[in-house]
């Protein structure tokens, strides 16, 4: 098996023990992304020179027989709108194509300490507003699974680069199911941790009562590895959790027996795909047999989740991009009568449409007179979906549902229709609504690609997530698998 | 529903202008999203409180102390355009 193809831990032992060293594995993966890239189209920005850079580094303190870090010397993809300082951060924006941060973003600076090897930044929906990747102002990513079709998103490059082997892991940002959702899609494992559980300084915001930064890995054990890494308070994000660190690998134990597991019923209506809706059930089957309760229960808000993320995200949204202005960083439109038009002319040709229109749904919504019947309604139906969750878990350890209603779908398939688009992420916005951690992990297979379960627990219960998602996957396969290329 | 001049203004607020053609299609599908939204008024909210934010969270504050910050020069590397240290924008005040 090629390097490319292996896990974080799999690649450290051989690191450790001399097989191999961080400048041959980078140099596979990046041999293996001159191979690819150009059929699944990752990344918005390579960083061949910095990343080698970083290999050897890490390679010196080997021959020195210093000891090694986990996450040292393994190559990894940044999604494109966390900070990176002097390299472009687009957030596949136009308005953003030659933004170069002046500083790093703290995710960036943590994996920097500990020995990170940075392929590049991937590609993304435009500001993460989108499902599918097709949002990019830097063409789509396809799904390496079936290059016909969607990666997912918004993440979708970095799910499809750890997926490929373009990278061997990688992190993304969730605000409505960008982490889980792609991870889904493209057959890897997405963490969205509670909100506030890794700092967000230094992402580009969008929604910011919702956003999360999350890893993507191709299985459970590297995915509470990366945890590990990225997990913890930061003082320059005033909503980080000032909570005391885990070892995530703990939980990685494969035992579920007295479990118990809530399947709620709303998340298996008509809308979700027949193939989606018995992979899942075989998977709950599975865990069955391994000494875990199962039993159906009911959600009922779970159908308000979705306007009242598309109340909430784009209020959020047009607050936060009210600062693209072309004064200060970003695309500047020329020959404009005055400020103002300078103002509309740049961020009318800087901003894709579906950018576009959330800013106008959101500034729609809290313009004059409008604020009590859209953003307070919408919080106030929030606070009943938060509930909800917190009463099921008095009951249940963790909720399991599809990750996304199907199978991933064909280029082009939803983009002349916003809300079709959206109805891809009415498994994965509860979840965020809550501000509640989920993961996602491959439980199926179909022509058009993976199947995504999702795993959903109470606030800061990542390591009951990483307990269930590991015994998952030490009873099945699917996390041995690679798309063909 | 909303108008065509509801859009304008919108689009006014949000510092965004658009095309007949993009109106037109903006008319449309804000309608067909605020239609899905309106959903929620099913809902009765009379007695519930807001989340605002869904951490019991407080005011974070830190020391007032002089710390390192931005140089000039740095804040400055992405402006489209700069003079004499400053971001330069169009005149805004008549003369």
């Amino acid at each position: 098996m090629s390097l490319y193809n292996l896990t974080i831990h799999e690649l450290h032992d051989k690191l450790v023990k001399k097989e191999i060293s961080s400048v041959e594995l980078t140099k596979d993966v990046l041999a293996r992304v001159k191979q690819v890239e150009e059929k699944v189209h990752s990344y918005v920005t390579l960083t061949e020179d910095l990343a080698l850079e970083q290999a050897a580094a890490v390679d010196k303190k080997i021959a020195a027989g210093e000891e090694l870090g986990v996450l040292e010397g393994i190559p990894v993809a940044i999604k494109d709108n966390m900070c990176t300082k002097n390299i472009t951060t687009t957030c596949s924006s136009k308005i953003l194509a030659n933004f170069k941060p002046p500083y790093n973003s703290t995710i960036v600076e943590k994996l920097h300490d500990k020995g990170m090897v940075m392929i590049g930044k991937t590609n993304m929906d435009e500001f993460a507003m989108g499902s599918s990747c097709e949002t990019s102002y830097f063409g789509t990513t396809r799904n390496p699974w079936n290059l016909n079709n969607v990666p997912g998103g918004s993440s979708g490059g970095s799910a499809a680069s750890v997926a490929c082997g373009e990278a061997i892991y990688s992190l993304g940002s969730d605000t409505g199911g960008s982490i889980r959702q792609p991870a889904a899609f493209c057959g890897v494992v997405g963490l969205k941790p509670t909100y506030g559980r890794v700092s967000r300084y230094g992402l580009v915001a969008f929604a910011s009562s919702l956003d999360q930064i999350g890893p993507f890995t191709k299985d459970v054990r590297d995915n509470a590895l990366v945890m590990n890494a990225i997990a913890g308070y930061d003082k320059r994000d005033s909503t980080s959790l000032n909570v005391a660190q885990e070892d995530y690998t703990k939980s990685l134990v494969n035992d579920v027996k007295g479990l118990k597991i809530g399947i709620p019923k709303e998340y298996f209506v008509e809308g979700i795909q027949l193939e989606v809706r018995e992979s899942i059930n075989k998977g709950i089957k599975l865990l069955e047999s391994l000494g875990a309760h199962c039993e159906e229960v009911s959600l009922p808000h779970t159908e308000y989740a979705l306007p009242v993320y598309y109340i909430i995200a784009p209020c959020e949204a047009s607050s936060n991009l009210a600062r693209y202005d072309g004064v200060r960083y970003g695309f500047s439109a020329e020959e404009a009568a005055d400020l103002i038009d300078s103002y509309k002319k740049s961020r009318s040709q800087g901003f894709g449409a579906e950018v576009k229109r959330r800013i106008m749904i959101g500034t729609y919504a809290l313009s004059s007179g409008y604020y009590d019947a859209y953003y307070l309604k919408a919080q106030k139906v929030r606070t009943l979906i938060k509930n909800e969750f917190e009463q099921a878990f008095q009951k249940y350890d963790v909720l399991i549902t599809p990750t996304a209603p199907t199978a991933p779908f064909g280029l082009g398939a939803k983009t002349g229709d916003p809300l079709s688009m959206y109805m891809s992420d009415i498994c994965t916005i509860p979840v965020n609504i809550a501000g509640i951690p989920a993961i996602s992990l491959p439980c199926g297979h179909t022509a058009e690609g993976p199947i995504g379960m999702q795993i959903i627990g109470k606030s800061l219960s990542e390591s009951t997530l990483f307990k269930v998602a590991y015994t998952f996957e030490q009873n099945t396969d699917f996390h041995k698998q690679r798309p063909s290329l | 529903m909303i108008s065509k001049k509801d859009v304008e203004h919108v689009a006014l607020l949000a510092r965004l202008e658009f095309n007949e053609e993009e109106k037109e299609m903006f008319t449309e599908q804000l309608n067909n999203i605020l239609d899905h939204i309106s959903m929620l008024n099913k809902v009765e909210t009379d007695n519930i409180a807001p989340t605002y934010h869904v951490l019991p969270q407080k005011n974070v504050w830190r020391e007032d102390v002089v710390k390192p910050s931005l140089s000039r020069e740095d804040a400055l590397a992405n402006a489209p355009e700069q003079e004499n240290g400053c971001f330069k924008v169009l005149k805004v005040i008549e003369s």
